[in-house]
């Protein structure tokens, strides 16, 4: 029977409060600029225009919401995995206190125009370096804790934590080195095509360790303690694990195919996206193997609805991400809103998902509680699916439209949409759709949180760590 | 080995395994000769030029225009000759962008006189009554900041004259991003 004074909870309720506050800003900006796209007099100038408020979107869900979540989770996995107590539980406030600060000034610098364009890398050198030192007073608590563990085998959601915290590290480092011109301006130390495939390196690499590994050791905890069934293949997992980290690395210039960077790096890229599927169907079929016996859960175990959706939007995901490497279907519909439709599957198919679950599992657990609601849980389940499905589906349709026009050649070698604008206007109707599921996608997270909410204000009242 | 049970030996090989893949399709390229563009035909941005860019990626115009022509014919049929590597070789970070909500600039420079982009960018939907690109009237309104110039172009190691930096005093924030707009598409001598 474990009780507050064995296991440190605080920070791991502080991130995830704080994660789902920015999840809710991250969300809002985003139907705000899916309604810029539509409505340009939305776009008050200079701060609220669309080119300034997307980046506000992409980080706030990144860098707000996922990483805030994974460093509850995390606090928590390492501690029940290692039958242990947190490394560094004041460190771990002083975490809390400083992420929040962070934001706060990454939020205002980028409406600002503070920006250093790249996606997903867009902070200005010195939050740039605070993010650094954020990362390292938190890895500094996982592995401490991971080293004092008490229970010698790590179990396979610690490797997929210890992955995400240096392959994080790593990628975020070496794609922000840039010199300062002043304290809120630098440039790259990259120039051209070389600061495009390292951007790229990083792009596709922080989904490998935000967007895949992060979760992943999320989805290889909740299933069997949601189901209550055994991983189904624990070598499985090993060989997935490598594999996955192994290849991950070489595929970011599928991102610049057909762009001047030199052929060779685009074809292996592409090699290696291919290969991929193999490492993310790994955990794919372990997930389907543990509930081999187990479907009738799909029904009757919220959890499971959440755990098994989420890892079937990753296989689909990891099938649709390769196939857009090859060359062919590239050239239809790279830069078109295809890319959206397929980022949003993962996002908010795969991740939110399983981070649900996660906190759906970990918060009544660290109140010492039970789930305000499963009736409320179940309609947020249907809410962000069908959210999500309407999000994808209309940007697919959408993007194959927008290639297919982009791409209309006459027999003498004429466009056919010759002037852009005939190719734009079409976009209207799928565009207010998107914002439609955006919405609904919207106010099932609303639910969300106010479930969580609900779990914690009724908690019973526990003895202070 | 049970490197499961050696949590150190394990986040060495993890590294190890991520940096495998990144120094073979990432770093050996910054010092291959296939990456590294004829620079000797690349011309320098002047300040007024490098300014504009900068108020571009400030604007995030990026999010929402590519610079980066493909070599399919479809696409060189609207946007004119493939981009190469001299075209972005001396940008600080590239601008290639991954996303066609407006179209493909990498050549704009040649496509419009000054003054179209002085009444587009002041209102889109004057021109284009479809248009969803916000206005950026307001940029002629702010007079340019010139505070940096200088450094920027001695971080970046461009050449310049005095005569160039008088030739800012006078420029509002429009000025400077059709100068690098009439720039794109005329970055190389030839």
């Amino acid at each position: 029977m474990t009780t507050d004074n064995q296991y440190e909870y605080r920070a791991i309720k502080g991130f995830a409060i704080s994660s789902l506050f920015w999840a809710i800003v991250g969300l809002l900006v985003g139907i705000l600029i899916s309604l810029e796209l539509v409505y340009p007099s939305f776009n008050i100038t200079p701060w609220l225009t669309y080119g300034r408020l997307r980046p506000i979107h992409t980080n706030a869900l990144i860098y707000g919401f996922t990483v805030p979540a994974a460093f509850s989770l995390f606090f928590f996995l390492v501690q029940r995995l290692g039958r242990t107590r947190l490394a560094f539980p004041r460190l771990a406030q002083a975490t809390l206190y400083f992420f929040n600060i962070i934001i706060v000034l990454a939020a205002l610098s980028l409406f600002a125009g503070m920006t250093q364009s790249k996606e997903y890398s867009e902070l200005e050198w010195p939050l740039d370096i605070a993010v650094v030192i954020l990362w390292v007073m938190f890895s500094i608590n996982i592995i401490g804790t991971i080293i004092k563990r008490k229970e010698e085998q790590m179990y396979v959601s610690l490797w997929f934590i210890l992955a995400t915290v240096v392959g994080v590290a790593i990628v975020y480092i070496g794609n922000n080195i840039a010199v300062p011109v002043s304290w809120f301006k630098s440039y790259s130390i990259y120039a051209g095509a070389n600061d495009a495939n390292v951007q790229w390196w990083f792009g596709h690499n922080a989904v490998a360790f935000v967007f895949t590994t992060l979760p992943l050791a999320v989805f290889y905890y909740i299933l069997p303690k949601a189901t209550n069934a055994p991983l189904f293949s624990h070598r499985l997992s090993i060989i997935g694990f490598w594999s996955l980290i192994f290849a991950y690395l070489w595929t970011g210039a599928h991102h610049l195919i057909y762009t001047p960077l030199p052929d060779w790096i685009q074809t292996v890229a592409i090699a290696f996206s291919i290969f991929l599927i193999a490492p993310s169907w790994a955990s794919v079929i372990n997930g389907y193997g543990t509930m081999n016996g187990q479907w009738e859960q799909m029904r009757s175990n919220y959890l499971v609805k959440f755990i098994i959706l989420g890892i079937t939007f990753y296989g689909m995901q990891t099938i649709q991400g390769p196939s857009q490497a090859v060359r062919t279907f590239s050239a239809l519909i790279h830069y078109t809103d295809w890319v959206p439709g397929h980022v949003h599957m993962g996002t908010m198919g795969w991740v939110t998902m399983t981070l649900s679950a996660g906190f759906y599992y970990m918060i009544p657990v660290i109140y010492n509680t039970k789930i305000y609601s499963i009736k409320l849980a179940n309609l947020h389940f249907w809410l962000v699916l069908i959210g999500q499905l309407i999000y994808s589906i209309t940007m697919w349709i959408n993007g194959i439209r927008q290639g297919a026009m982009w791409q209309a050649m006459d027999k003498d070698g004429s466009l056919v949409y010759s002037n852009f604008i005939q190719t734009l206007t079409p976009n209207y109707p799928f565009w207010n759709m998107r914002t439609a599921g955006g919405v609904i996608f919207f106010a099932g997270f609303l639910l969300f949180v106010y479930n969580i909410y609900k779990t914690i204000q009724t908690a019973p009242a526990v003895q202070k760590a | 080995m049970n490197v499961d049970k050696r949590p150190v030996v394990f986040i060495v090989l993890a590294m190890s395994t991520i940096l495998i893949g990144t120094v073979l399709t990432t770093f050996l390229p910054l010092f291959m000769g296939t990456a590294k563009a004829n620079l000797e035909k690349v011309m320098p941005y002047k300040p007024l030029e490098l300014e504009g860019r900068d108020i571009y990626i400030r604007e995030g115009c990026n999010n929402c225009h590519t610079q980066t022509v493909r070599p399919l014919p479809f696409e060189t049929a609207r946007y004119g000759p493939p981009s190469r590597l001299e075209d972005s070789a001396i940008d600080r970070p590239h601008l290639w962008g991954s996303k066609r909500t407006g179209p493909d600039l990498a050549h704009v420079g040649r496509k419009y006189p000054a003054a179209w982009h002085y009444l587009h960018l002041k209102n889109p939907q004057s021109m284009y009554p479809q248009s969803n690109m916000p206005a950026y009237a307001w940029l002629a309104d702010r007079k340019l900041d010139t505070t940096y110039s200088e450094r920027k172009m001695n971080v970046l190691g461009y050449p310049y004259t005095a005569e160039d930096l008088r030739d800012l005093s006078d420029k509002n924030e429009m000025d400077a991003l059709v100068s690098y707009l009439m720039r794109l598409g005329k970055e190389t001598k030839d």
